[in-house]
């Protein structure tokens, strides 16, 4: 049973996308595409031949491969409800973030493979962007980690609500609403990036991936959705107690993906991409919130009197 | 006496390379190379694997006075096996570096070349041998005496023999500080040695002497503020040597702060966070210097620097656990310190070795000028991307291991600290968590703009892989670094008991074994991770095998007459965050203006220059200053002799005065 947790988050990563796409539709007055057209497509991208660019090598052709399976690494290493993780030890969240940077780091040199300049651009983002997000999760982590003294994934959202502490809901609360800014990062959506931008010079993400086609790019989007649900089970970890009834916290665990889904959905209806040079700002403000919290910790356990 | 006859012994041996027939200086120095590697690395071992504490190397018997004794304990032993490897890989290596050089050079520059690399190993093996003050000072001149040589190779340039100078001079300043920081326990415990710096810490302050050692030893080890001279040096170098000096002479200056570190009883926290506070300034600055390098080896001495700060962070924590008495944080902490000395001793060499072979493909080192080599040399870009990927901390490879044993000793310590250590603890996770990420742009960038694309240059463009010679010893270290990352209980273990042993430290069966369970998670981890992407990659091959797959050109926007000039450079892909760390980097550009008159613009020139903050107002300004002081004072050196003749009247007159008024 300790697949669980994996199984739930590739079930939500089919849901994921259609959601997102109809909370879009929706709120912009039309009646959209269905909920499994996201999945439609990579069914069509599957059937479809590919195109490669002439300057590409292997790098190229094995990056999508390679983020998908270190993703897929990252998945195991996340719990679900009281089960631990299929591998669960003290650290496992370092390896986490490590692996999630080697997709990127992947995805990033694949850009650079093509030697378009407009895919250089958006790699040269990418890279600045996800190596200033990175203290944020780190911090918050530590944060955790000092909260419960523990420092597995498992362990610590175990313990999270049971620490005895009477204002866990706010750390509760605070790692939720980072956890998702930090995946709308880490996914390049809004604010950060806009996916349904059709211009290449204010593409982040989209412009890496253009030279993409056929089995690689839905590789790529199939890694994108599972990004999806892997940081919704994180936030879902933060925002119910472990200790629930099994059948309640599925049930639990598919709505708060779900909702995850809706706010970006509503958010990227909603609000305006960063110009370009405010994003740096923005992504460290998610390091200084993250140190606020920290700091909030220090003050309600007591260290800081 | 008989000590010293074996020194003049040894000396004599290598001094016969300058009479071998100059085919053959290769195969005379490897021979001399392989039997004392082997030699060493058999002490080694067996300090490793038996139970005794330290070894006596029987060579060397120690004569009444002379202090020439060579003593093996668990930490020198670990670190003969660090300079083994890269120095033996690198000198494998050298062969088809500088085989284009045969016909350049005379025999002679082959002699002393040869000769100084030997010397460099030998010296550096004696340096983490011999524990008397004296000798130690002796051999560590010879370390910087022989690695000069090694770096002005290829002084047909003015620039490397300036650049050399600089090395030398400042290799001495730091040799002055560790001569003083002897003196000093010569003077209080009448000895002057490693072994008597217990007796000194035990009677005396531990500050001010651990920050004369720290001093001296930083200035190899290339700690932010006083690396300048390594980012000059190590390009300079050819490039086995850059590999060798970077992989493990900067180490010995680690080697010299542990050292002293051991014995240190009081003043620890102070210490501790005095190492870690530079180690963390030294990571950050030596990865956001790096970023923004186009000199391809450049990049990698800073990339250097930067890990030399996470050592450094790792030793820090260590002694901050000795003063909290945390033995997690100890163990964990100088652990992963260890871990990482052997870690980086092997990606970074790596890293220098295909710097190396691409700068003898195409004969530059800048980025700008490169491009699309992977194609053209495909094994040099995979060992290269081997590197990069191990020296971002990313898994399945070795450097995550050290990475995270640093990590977890933070971690571990958070919950039961007080309210300082862990600011300080979160301080630096979020530090270090930051290194990783520049680390992850740093070497896209590095790899992506030189591998990858389309050649940026003519010599790009007829670049043709390194020569078999130089490929097939780097694939040793590549199997090393796997071992390490993917078998990282067997490599582990022992590096908990050398640090058990080194600091003494009671054994923590504990900790030990949960790390063991730990490291065979991440261990099976990094397997799941490698069968998946066998797996996706055998399925894709199949699935593309019963499609059509074309080839085209890269999307160009609808544009068409795509050059490669047109490309993102290095200069480009760091400019977005060129923008965000200018107030500590500091960029200098060059523009040609275009006039008002001017109607039909002629050639313009634009460059733009990432100067090193440290290098202008530490080292470059205090220079200036003096020597604009000395010139104005050289006003006096007239060239006539009747002025001197007064000067020397004026000085016996001043003497004369100062005697009868009784102030002299």
């Amino acid at each position: 049973m300790t697949m669980a947790g994996f199984i739930l988050i590739a079930v939500a990563a089919f849901f994921f996308p259609g959601i997102i796409l109809r909370t879009k539709s929706l709120a912009s007055g039309r009646k959209g595409p269905g909920l499994f057209q996201p999945l439609k497509d990579i069914a069509v991208l599957l059937r479809k031949g590919s195109v490669f660019s002439g300057t590409t090598g292997l790098i190229f052709r094995i990056a999508p491969s390679v983020t998908l399976a270190s993703l897929t690494g990252a998945m195991l290493l996340l719990p679900f409800a009281e089960q631990k993780a299929v591998l669960s030890f003290e650290g496992d969240f370092i390896l986490f973030a490590y692996l999630l940077a080697l997709g990127k780091f992947f995805t990033i040199i694949a850009a650079l493979d093509t030697g378009s300049s407009f895919e250089g651009m958006g790699a040269s983002r990418e890279a600045l962007f996800s190596m200033l997000v990175e203290p944020a999760f780190f911090v918050l982590l530590a944060t955790f980690a000092m909260f419960t003294g523990y420092t597995s994934f498992s362990v610590i959202f175990n313990h999270f609500f049971i620490t005895g502490n009477d204002y866990v809901l706010i750390y509760s609360i605070i790692g939720a609403y980072l956890f998702v800014q930090i995946a709308m990062v880490e996914n390049s959506r809004l604010p950060v990036d806009d996916p349904k931008t059709h211009l290449e010079l204010t593409m982040i993400h989209e412009v890496m991936i253009l030279d993409y086609s056929g089995f690689d790019k839905a590789l790529i989007h199939i890694g994108t959705y599972l990004k999806f649900s892997v940081y919704g089970s994180l936030i879902y970890n933060l925002v119910v107690p472990a200790g629930w009834n099994i059948i309640l916290q599925t049930g639990l665990f598919l709505a708060v993906q779900g909702l995850f889904a809706v706010v970006i959905g509503f958010t990227e209806s909603f609000r305006a991409r960063n110009k370009m040079n405010k994003n740096p700002k923005f992504i460290l403000t998610l390091s200084a919130i993250a140190l606020i919290a920290f700091i909030v910790i220090l003050i309600l356990t007591e260290k800081l009197a | 006496m008989f000590s010293t006859i074996a020194f003049l012994i040894i000396s004599f041996v290598t001094l016969l390379i300058f009479a071998v027939p100059k085919p053959l200086k290769y195969y005379f120095t490897l021979g001399l190379l392989v039997a004392g590697i082997a030699l060493t690395s058999v002490w080694s071992i067996s300090v490793l694997t038996g139970s005794e504490q330290l070894r006596e190397i029987p060579l060397f018997l120690p004569s009444a006075g002379t202090g020439f004794v060579l003593v093996i304990d668990a930490l020198s032993a670990f670190f003969i096996l660090v300079i083994n490897i890269t120095v033996l890989i690198g000198f494998l290596y050298a062969r088809g570096y500088l085989a284009p050089y045969g016909q350049r050079m005379n025999a002679l520059r082959f002699s002393i070349h040869y000769f100084s690399y030997l010397w460099l190993w030998l010296s550096m093996l004696m340096v983490v041998m011999i524990r008397d003050g004296l000798s130690f000072l002796i051999v560590w001149e010879i370390m910087a005496l022989s690695s000069f040589f090694l770096v002005i190779f290829d002084a047909e340039e003015r620039s490397i023999m300036k650049t050399g100078i600089n090395y030398l001079i400042q290799m001495h300043v730091g040799m002055f500080f560790i001569l003083v920081a002897f003196l000093l326990v010569q003077d209080a415990t009448g000895r002057m040695s490693f072994d008597a710096l217990g007796e000194y810490f035990a009677g005396h302050r531990n500050l001010p002497l651990f920050l004369l050692f720290f001093t001296g030893f930083a200035i190899k080890a290339g700690f932010i503020p006083l690396h300048t001279w390594l980012p000059e040096a190590h390009p300079a170098a050819p490039s086995h040597v850059s590999g060798v000096m970077s992989g493990v002479m900067i180490k010995m200056g680690i080697y010299g702060i542990v050292r002293v570190v051991v014995p240190m009883q009081s003043d620890l926290l102070v210490t501790g966070i005095l190492i870690v506070v530079i180690s963390l300034i030294t990571g950050v600055m030596g990865v956001m210097m790096a970023i923004v390098q186009n000199d391809l080896k450049k990049l990698l001495a800073y990339s250097s620097i930067e890990n030399i700060g996470i050592i450094g962070l790792g030793i820090g924590m260590g002694v901050i656990g000795q003063a909290l008495d945390n033995p997690s944080l100890t163990l964990l902490g100088f652990s992963g310190a260890v871990l990482h000395i052997l870690n980086h001793s092997l990606f970074k060499s790596l890293l220098f070795f295909n710097a190396g072979s691409v700068y003898h493909a195409t004969h530059t080192r800048n980025m700008e000028q490169l491009g699309g080599l992977m194609r053209r040399m495909p094994w040099t870009a995979m060992l290269f991307l081997t590197g990069s990927l191990a020296i971002c901390g990313l898994p399945p490879f070795n450097g995550f291991i050290s990475e995270y044993l640093i990590y977890m000793g933070m971690f571990n310590s958070l919950s039961g600290s007080a309210l300082y250590p862990s600011i300080l603890i979160v301080g630096s996770v979020a530090a270090l968590s930051l290194i990783g990420g520049m680390a992850v742009f740093c070497f896209t960038r590095a790899f992506g703009i030189t591998f990858l694309g389309e050649p940026r240059s003519e010599e790009a463009r007829h670049a043709r892989e390194a020569g078999r010679s130089m490929i097939i010893p780097q694939i040793g270290t590549v199997a090393l670094i796997l071992l390490i990352g993917l078998g990282s209980p067997l490599v582990v273990q022992p590096v908990f008991e050398i640090v058990n042993r080194t600091w003494s430290l009671a054994s923590q069966p504990m900790i030990t074994g949960a790390f063991a369970s730990n490291l065979s998670q991440i261990s099976i981890a990094g397997g799941v991770f490698v069968v998946t992407l066998a797996a996706l990659l055998l399925y894709r091959r199949y699935h593309l095998g019963r499609r059509s797959v074309t080839t085209g050109p890269t999307w160009g926007c609808g544009y068409t007459a795509v050059t490669p000039k047109q490309q993102y450079t290095a200069t480009s892909f760091a400019y977005n965050y060129n923008h965000l760390a200018k107030p500590v980097l500091q960029t200098r550009k060059e523009i040609d203006e275009i006039g008002e008159n001017e109607i039909f613009p002629g050639k313009k020139r634009f460059a733009s220059h990432s100067d090193d903050l440290f290098k202008r107002n530490l080292i470059d300004r205090p220079v200036d200053c003096v020597a604009g002081l000395l010139k104005k004072i050289a006003v006096m050196q007239t060239g006539q002799i009747r002025h001197y003749i007064l000067y020397a009247f004026v000085f016996m007159l001043l003497v004369l005065l100062l005697a009868m008024l009784n102030i002299l």
